[in-house]
């Protein structure tokens, strides 16, 4: 039984050493060779600044920008506290929130009609969701285009060209990353670029 | 449901099948001694393991050895793991300060309880998470700490589903094999080889890796953001391959840094099922008749996809309240449509509700979206697949031997219809076998079913210390017959070692810290301990010749009697639960009956 315990402890000085210490020092070393901006959180730099990440969403509020998912991150797309809003679809605060959130949609995008899509309303898993369906965004293209005095066709046209299809051709959803887009409207008009 | 969406499905499901056979071949060879092609490489490191621990190679065990090398390790590394955790402020690789004084706005206490909680959790292959990892554990306590338990408690459920099914292999032997030898082969050759190309591939779709202190950003419009960064790719990999699910940020597999894109998700996926489909084969091997392990495997499918239509289906249905409030519910080539609450944009319904499934058929824990907002339907199958002991393909080795207890239960109640002495795979089932089989399975729905009525009902003094004063209830996120389904969900996902939760619930408090720690010490050993004492008293027996009176093992009259013993012993013990918690639920949103919170006014 003794023997037992000298055998425990052993195997778990050796094994921990292994798979604790050497196998993510392994896998860090391997990733930092082959996938170095990856391995790093794929940022994006303005300036010499980190402006984000590519993976994870941002809060936007400003008309001249499109707005991403609603998220329960935090105070909203905080990145270091991830989580979803865990309302059940018999909750009161859940359905308040989406009728809130709808009549304001629909408040600030007047010109759009018809079902809003559901990405729009609905908070995302982890609250730091990049994307927006492709219908999300185009719901928005002619408030962001009064937004920046910029004709709504080449809204429209950058949405389409960020639009991702599915992966593979088969996996996921079409999606757009709303932080690129976003930055192709300061690239198109950067004197509209909201301060 | 979309076309394209039941061909994601399918693709997964043909991944599946045509990994199954290779796996289960290497396995077979492994765990039997007969070498591998990975020995060149691998054997080196294997016998160093065994001079440095003083492990013998060619001595075996009896079963209750066995068993006491299985429980003493798991003691020596809960302890480490809860020293680890609450010793992190003084340890390296903890750029945050986690656990010091000087740690960031926003972080964490390590208390006694949740420390505790979360080693007994890692240690049973729960991977429960009472915690915000980013704001709570140092990169060292992750990868030392929990992501070694990774390894090690799959490793172990691999060992004992072997050392089952040598039980049956064998015939008048005294030994079961040697644990330390499995649970070494299981690490060195099946879990680190595959981690390590599965964290690279991670790695090349977006998943972070490196050591970094968190980032802090200037967004567009001005703001502060700062960005958890951590080795997370070695630990996601292994997360998923052992079954295990602990997230290394809280949004787990919903989180972009663990799981950015569509092809990631699928292989996150596939990583679940890879091992325990394989080990079916394995079995079939080991027995020698291989269709015995594919009528296990079909036995697994046909609950995986009856699972997958339910979920699917009311998912991509979604609420009937926002579509009344001008949502849209239908999918189109453009948008996702149906439930989108609680779920990632890009990988929409059907990879949501595929991975909601596969990590409840099997006791994974990770989510690529939060349960807590599923439809009710959509939500009961993880809960049921959870409460049905997860059995369909299952943990890594949990799963085959969750399956074979269930056999040997199939024959059984087929011995009684018949009068006959049910055998199985040539072993007679006597009544010890049986008395172990339903030891488990009683204890495992008592502990569920007790501490989820306790936690429905209890109610807290005004200077209680273990919870805030009041009822349980208002540690919930949801009013209703939801809140019930939280609470349930709560402690069958501890009891069954699966780890996902209906995350609303505010579990971080002593009294669910502690009451889940003991449901999830109860639902691993209580069951590993019994089919141990089965095994051994198997691997005993003579065989018996198979006469024309027996029950064949390998057809569909007993792939569709398994699946029956499965569904009724399950629906037996849970429907009344179920039946108050989401069923209603469910008729009630037909309804557009709404919940908030009850605020009872006494104690604030």
């Amino acid at each position: 039984m003794w023997k037992q315990w000298i055998t425990a402890i052993r195997a778990t000085v050796v094994l921990s050493l292994l798979t604790g210490l050497l196998y993510p020092a392994l896998v860090t070393g391997l990733a930092r060779v082959l996938f170095p901006r990856q391995a790093g959180g794929s940022l994006i730099t303005v300036n010499g600044k980190v402006a984000g990440s590519e993976l994870i969403g941002q809060k936007f509020t400003r008309q001249e920008y499109f707005r991403g998912r609603p998220s329960a991150a935090g105070d909203g797309y905080d990145a270091a506290n991830s989580g979803g809003s865990n309302l059940g679809p018999t909750s009161r605060k859940l359905i308040e929130r989406v009728q809130a959130d709808a009549a304001a949609f629909r408040r600030e995008n007047p010109d759009f009609h018809g079902p809003i899509p559901a990405d729009l309303l609905t908070a995302s898993a982890s609250g730091l969701d990049p994307h927006i369906s492709p219908a999300s965004a185009e719901a928005q293209a002619a408030r962001v285009a009064r937004a920046r005095r910029a004709p709504e066709e080449q809204v429209r046209r950058l949405i389409a060209a960020r639009t991702e299809g599915r992966q593979l051709g088969f996996l996921g959803e079409p999606r757009v990353n709303v932080l690129l887009l976003n930055m192709d409207l300061d690239r198109a008009w950067p004197a509209n670029r909201p301060r | 449901m979309t076309a394209n969406g039941w061909l994601q499905i399918a693709v997964f499901f043909l991944v599946i099948l045509a990994l199954t056979k290779p796996l289960g071949i290497f396995m077979e060879k492994l765990f039997e001694g007969r070498g591998t092609r990975l020995d060149p490489l691998l054997r080196p490191i294997e016998r160093g393991i065994y001079r440095f621990c003083g492990i013998r190679e060619d001595r075996e065990q009896r079963w209750t050895e066995y068993a006491i090398s299985l429980l003493v390790f798991s003691a020596v590394t809960l302890l480490v793991t809860y020293l680890i955790q609450r010793l992190q402020g003084w340890l390296p690789l903890n750029p945050q300060g986690l656990g010091t004084a000087h740690a960031a706005q926003g972080a964490a206490a390590m208390t006694p309880d949740l420390a505790f909680n979360t080693a007994v959790s890692f240690t049973t292959n729960t991977n429960w998470q009472s915690y915000v990892p980013e704001t709570t554990m140092s990169y060292l306590t992750q990868m030392l700490a929990l992501a070694t338990h990774n390894f090690f408690s799959a490793a172990a459920g691999i060992a004992v589903a072997i050392a089952l099914v040598r039980g049956f292999a064998r015939h008048s032997a005294e030994a079961i094999g040697n644990f330390w030898v499995d649970l070494v082969r299981a690490t060195v050759y099946v879990l680190l080889p595959l981690s390590v190309a599965g964290a690279l591939l991670l790695v090349s779709q977006g998943v972070i890796q490196n050591f970094h202190g968190y980032t802090a950003a200037t967004t567009l419009e001005g703001g502060a953001q700062t960005i958890a960064q951590g080795p997370v790719a070695s630990q996601e990999a292994v997360k998923m391959l052992g079954t295990n699910g602990g997230g290394f940020f809280n949004a787990n597999s919903a989180h972009p840094f663990e799981n950015p894109t569509p092809l990631s998700n699928l292989l996150e996926t596939l990583f679940i099922f890879l091992i325990p489909a394989g080990l079916t084969y394995t079995f079939g091997r080991m027995v020698k008749d291989t269709r015995q392990g594919w009528a296990l495997f079909a036995a697994m499918s046909v609950l995986f996809f009856a699972g997958v239509l339910v979920t699917y289906a009311s998912e991509q249905a979604g609420n009937p309240m926002l579509a009344g409030l001008g949502v849209q519910s239908q999918a189109s080539a453009s948008q996702p449509g149906g439930n989108m609450e609680g779920k990632e944009a890009r990988f929409g319904i059907p990879a949501s509700a595929l991975f909601a499934v596969v990590t409840t058929d099997a006791s994974c824990g990770a989510v690529n979206s939060m349960h807590d907002s599923f439809t009710p339907l959509g939500g009961l199958v993880p809960l049921i697949n959870i409460e049905l002991g997860e059995v369909i393909f299952g943990g890594v080795g949990a799963g085959l031997y969750g399956m074979l207890m269930f056999a040997i239960l199939a024959v059984f109640i087929a011995g009684l219809m018949v009068g006959r002495t049910p055998e199985y795979l040539g072993k007679k089932i006597e009544q010890k076998e049986v008395k172990m089989v339903m030891l488990a399975v009683l204890t495992l729905a008592a502990s569920i079913l007790l501490f989820s009525g306790a936690g429905a009902i209890i109610q807290f003094a005004k200077n209680s210390w273990v919870n805030p004063p009041g009822p349980a209830v208002a540690n919930l996120n949801n009013g209703g017959p939801h809140g019930l389904s939280e609470i349930l969900y709560a402690y069958s996902s501890g009891t069954g070692n699966n780890g996902s939760a209906f995350a609303g619930l505010n579990a971080n408090t002593p009294w669910f810290n502690t009451t889940i720690a003991v449901a999830m010490w109860v639902g691993r050993f209580l069951m590993i301990i019994p089919l141990l004492a089965v095994a051994g008293s198997l691997a005993r027996k003579k065989v018996v010749p198979a006469s024309a009176g027996t029950l064949p093992t390998h057809g569909s009259l007993f792939v569709g009697l398994l699946v029956a013993v499965v569904v009724i012993v399950g629906a037996l013990t849970f429907f009344p639960a179920l039946a108050l918690g989401p069923l209603v639920e469910h008729l009630l949103m037909q309804q557009h009956k709404l919940f908030s919170m009850v605020m009872f006014g006494w104690w604030s």
